[in-house]
């Protein structure tokens, strides 16, 4: 009968319309008191003690509580994380760069590390404001030195300051995307939960033992 | 009695809420039968040609995601197949079979957005088209997983795909797989019988056989006309030749065909999909020898694959050194759209938008 | 004067300014006001200022809970959770979106016709809410009892189409022109169900007036005439101009049709002018069609009109929430060869019932509602076959696709 599809329709809206809903909020989202309790680590009477005010928001379901959503090992977020002590002055990162952001200036090294002459870094600026995040810079780098960040909540007031120097890179928090590091996916590490703060935990290979290098570096020259 | 009347021009677009971007149009109506109209594109000209004579192989994937930005999954696959075929690189065979399902999935998500876009484009206050991006958000995250990136993905690569899908992918994509045919029925219970929906798409914007192979039109749009033309079938790429599909075909070559041959095709890609995760093996997802740094031997190359919107193919020339001398993209969306005016004139201004939405034209690939 | 002291707000606001006594018999509780009797008029014209107010304001504060109301409700449609942030469940959403329109820029364009331009928003608003006047919210509590009150309805709602062709001609924008012009066909062509809808209810109500029309419901004439009510819902929500009659905004075809180039306050009272018109048009659709405020005595009357009134809000929401828009064509299709024919029709079986039975018991009327139940699924299935969709092959389902092997 004519109107039979309309009809139809109708009740798949409705269904709809008491089915889950798939918006992810972010930063926070406004939960009723099991949820809340579940956020707190409570049980909902303590969570009155501790947070009365919560606790009451809670009964109307208006708790608030930080949210985030869900975000792969691999995603290419903005801040990028950089290890020092792994960068030769290699370059290859501003070389193989598709749009030219990175700029590498260095000197030849006083220290001199196990594995030849590194170079010190002087400059190592990223314009993350021109960066498209393909990531080819950490694909190009032979050492693993260089990592895509996990953080996507760099939005920020100047221009000048989108460009990351590399005080930024040194002092920044080293929360690694696993983006095109398979080693890092292997130990099953979560850039959201973990921090990496030795620089051996992200390369391709086993750190050496003490007697390896040993054998490679003064029994065997 | 008869009214005089004069027809008047109107300035559709760049912007405008039902473009799909930045395309213009010059109106002619008279009343509210359009006359004539005339397209005008460039808008989103960037020169991602030009851009790819100074990039190496690998740098010229990026480029690829942006051009159709909402099947990058299948331009990267058009241009990584002619790499291949240019330098003579023999791909992995589970490198090959990720990409095909990456493929598969990006041609659902494109479907859906094609799909969902031309209902709101008939005024629908914008429902199926949250449903169709709900279950893209699914295939987007799947793709957060596999290459970090949720639309511009550079996730193949000369030789099979960078990274092997990691282990949270395949539950998510079974978990799909079971959902996605109950999403599609409910899509269908909402607008293939729906009278509105009926009478607004049904023998309007017909195109017919002989003029879609006379203005080599592609993809869904040339198969709701009745042409059994898909490229994985004819021409199989990749391992399509290993793998049974149906197409589906169209009648008459109206807005409702191509919004039908669209949503049948979702339900064939899940069952590629299917025969994708039972045949995939484990192995290397890219041959050791491939260098990061690709340089063929002179010469060209053309591999024209089926993306949701047409024949796609990166016509490369090499000069032997490590970027392409010429790159040519035969765009679906420019030759696609070279109907249009055809298609429209004598109709309403109202079908004017549906017409150009059921072409499923994407301006980034038509001005690349 | 005195029909208007039907109403029991009315009369005891009046009652505390006036002395009077009739006042004094009914509330013996206030006694008499301070107004001699003398002077009796300066108090009834205060009253109805008073009364004015409340529902100038209760009719803004309806729009913006409606606003509310229809973001979160469609959000829900769409498996989404609409506004949330601002205020508890989004409640302030509409207020901020208020003061957004209030301090945006004011703009006129060039060419727009400045005395026509600015004219027609106000146009907008201010018969709709002269609808609200004769509104009965209530048992006994109404601003005043028109004795032709749905005739009355009928003509305010029509001079909005004035308003729209005059924004549209005013702003001298083509994709205005277009609006107005398509907003005169269509607002024109569906005054004519709206009201050959409305003469079913007249019919049987013997009345024009709203009251009257609620007290004479025994069956809620949406049940008793599914027709009737089925033709007149399709025609207000053509003229509400909301999905799938909105080709006059028609956003994917004419960005905002006549509304394209306004912008600040005059885009705000537009807006507002709709969504009040959603608001009164609902009530209306409740006094004639779904009972009023008649219903069980659990509740008072006036809950029975809110909750009716409400529901009936949000199935116009759910339409807007389901269906595409129709084309100009099929919209003008729609109005002339079918719903006019089927207004007939319901016109027609209301008269022969009549006739067969003048003065109908119970029993009698849920005879005539049989009938007019089996004339209602018999004239449609004629008008889908003769207007619907051609193709359709069995089951109802067009499918034309076939699969290459």
């Amino acid at each position: 009968m004519f109107g039979f599809g309309l009809i139809k329709g109708l009740f798949v809206t409705l269904k709809n319309l008491v089915g889950p809903t798939f918006t992810v909020q972010y930063p926070n989202k406004r939960v009723g008191l099991i949820k809340a309790s579940k956020y707190y680590n409570k049980n909902p009477f303590s969570l009155f003690k501790s947070h009365p005010l919560e606790g009451f928001k809670a009964i109307v379901g208006q708790a608030v509580i930080k949210e985030f959503p869900d975000q792969s090992p691999r995603f290419r977020g903005q801040e990028f994380n950089w290890f020092e002590d792994r960068c030769t002055g290699c370059a290859s990162c501003a070389k193989y760069c598709p749009l030219g952001i990175i700029e590498i200036v260095t000197h030849p090294g006083e220290k001199n590390i196990q594995e030849g002459t590194s170079y010190d870094i002087d400059v190592f600026d990223i314009d993350i404001g021109r960066c498209m995040f393909c990531g080819i810079c950490v694909e190009a780098c032979p050492f693993d030195a260089l990592h895509m960040g996990s953080g996507f909540e760099r939005a920020i007031e100047k221009r000048e300051n989108l460009v990351i120097s590399v005080d930024e890179l040194r002092s920044a928090e080293k929360r690694p995307s696993t983006w095109f590091r398979p080693q890092m996916e292997k130990s099953s590490y979560e850039p959201r939960n973990e921090k990496i703060e030795d620089s051996h935990d992200v390369g391709r290979h086993e750190k050496p033992s003490k007697e390896e290098l040993t054998k490679r570096w003064v029994n065997e020259r | 009695m008869s009214l005089r009347t004069e027809p008047v021009t109107m300035n559709v677009g760049p912007i405008h809420p039902s473009t799909h971007g930045v395309f213009r149009m010059r109106v002619t109506f008279d009343g509210e039968e359009i006359v004539d109209v005339e397209p005008v594109i460039g808008y989103l000209h960037r020169g991602s040609e030009k851009l790819a004579e100074e990039r190496t192989y690998t740098q010229v994937v990026t480029l690829t995601d942006r051009m159709d930005y909402v099947a990058s999954m299948t331009n990267n696959q058009s241009y990584i197949l002619s790499v291949e075929k240019l330098a003579g690189i023999t791909p992995s065979p589970r490198g090959v079979w990720l990409r095909m399902i990456a493929a598969e999935l990006q041609r659902i998500a494109s479907h859906a957005v094609a799909n969902g876009f031309l209902i709101n484009d008939l005024g629908a206050w914008h429902t199926p088209l949250l449903y169709m991006l709900r279950e893209r958000e699914k295939i987007l995250e799947m793709f957060e997983m596999l290459c970090g990136a949720r639309i511009t993905n550079s996730y193949l690569r000369p030789g099979g795909v960078f990274m092997d899908a990691p282990d949270q992918f395949w539950p998510a994509l079974n978990r799909f797989l079971d959902e996605m045919p109950n999403r599609i029925d409910d899509i269908e219970r909402l607008l293939t019988t729906n009278e509105i929906v009926l009478i607004r798409t049904q023998n309007v914007g017909v195109l017919k056989k002989d003029e879609c192979l006379n203005a080599s039109i592609t993809g869904p749009v040339l198969r709701a006309s009745g042409v059994d033309w898909d490229l994985r079938d004819k021409n199989p790429y990749d391992y399509y030749d290993q793998i049974e599909f149906s197409r589906p075909l169209g009648e008459i070559g109206d807005n409702h065909d191509r919004f039908l041959v669209r949503i049948f095709e979702m339900r064939e890609s899940l069952k590629i999909l299917r025969q994708c995760i039972e045949n995939i093996e484990p192995g290397p997802v890219r041959p050791k020898e491939v260098p990061f740094l690709v340089r063929p031997p002179k010469g060209d190359s053309y591999v024209p694959i089926e993306s949701p919107k047409g024949e796609l193919g990166f016509y490369l020339v090499s000069d032997g050194g490590i970027s392409p001398f010429r790159c040519h993209v035969r765009a679906p969306s420019l030759i696609n759209l070279t109907l249009l005016r055809e298609m429209v004139l004598g109709d309403k201004i109202a079908d004017l938008f549906v017409t150009f939405g059921s072409i499923d034209v994407n301006m980034g690939e038509v001005d690349r | 004067m005195n029909t208007v002291l039907d109403s029991v707000v009315f009369k005891f606001i009046y009652c505390m300014l006036v002395s009077s006594d009739e006042c004094a018999n009914s509330f013996k509780i206030i006694g008499s006001g301070f107004i001699s009797e003398k002077y009796a008029i300066i108090g009834f014209l205060i009253t109805a200022f008073f009364l004015i107010f409340i529902i100038v304001n209760g009719a803004l504060v309806g729009v913006l809970a409606l606003i509310w109301g229809e973001r979160r409700l469609v959000g829900r449609f769409q498996a989404r959770l609409g506004p949330n942030r601002w205020g508890p469940w989004g409640i302030f959403t509409p207020v901020a979106d208020a003061i957004k329109v209030m301090f945006k820029e004011d703009i006129s364009p060039t060419l727009s016709d400045k005395f026509v331009f600015i004219l027609a928003p106000i146009l907008m608003v201010v018969p709709v809410l002269m609808i609200f006047a004769v509104i009965p919210f209530g048992e006994a509590t109404f601003l005043t009892d028109l004795n032709v009150g749905v005739l009355f309805v009928l003509a305010i709602t029509s001079t909005n189409t004035l308003s729209v062709l005059m924004a549209g001609w005013g702003s001298g924008n083509r994709y205005g022109i277009i609006g107005g012009l398509r907003a005169v066909a269509m607002l024109l062509s569906y005054e004519i169900p709206m009201a050959l809808a409305a003469v079913g209810v007249i019919l049987m109500a013997g009345s024009l007036s709203i009251i009257q029309v609620i007290e004479s419901q025994v069956i809620p004439y949406a049940i008793f005439q599914p027709l009737g009510f089925l033709t007149f819902l399709i025609a207000s929500t053509a003229e509400l101009n909301r999905s799938p009659f909105d080709i006059t905004e028609a956003e994917s075809e004419l960005i905002a049709g006549y509304m394209t180039e306004y912008s600040s306050m005059k885009f705000g009272l537009f807006y507002l002018g709709e969504f009040m018109a959603t608001i009164a048009s609902s009530a209306i659709i409740v006094c004639l069609f779904l009972g009023g405020w008649k219903g069980p005595e659990i509740l008072p009357s006036h809950f029975w009109f809110m909750i009716k009134w409400i529901l009936m809000i949000c199935v116009f929401i759910w339409f807007r929430a389901t269906f595409p828009r129709l084309r100009v064509d099929q919209i003008m299709e729609l109005a002339w060869k079918g719903l006019f024919e089927l207004t007939l029709i319901n016109i027609l079986s209301i008269a022969i019932l009549m006739l067969i039975w003048p003065d109908p018991s119970i029993t009698e009327l849920w005879i005539m509602t049989g009938i007019k139940w089996i004339v209602f699924f018999v004239s449609l299935w004629i008008f889908g076959k003769l207007l619907g969709p051609k193709p359709l092959q069995k089951n109802g389902v067009a499918r034309k696709i076939v699969l290459q092997k």
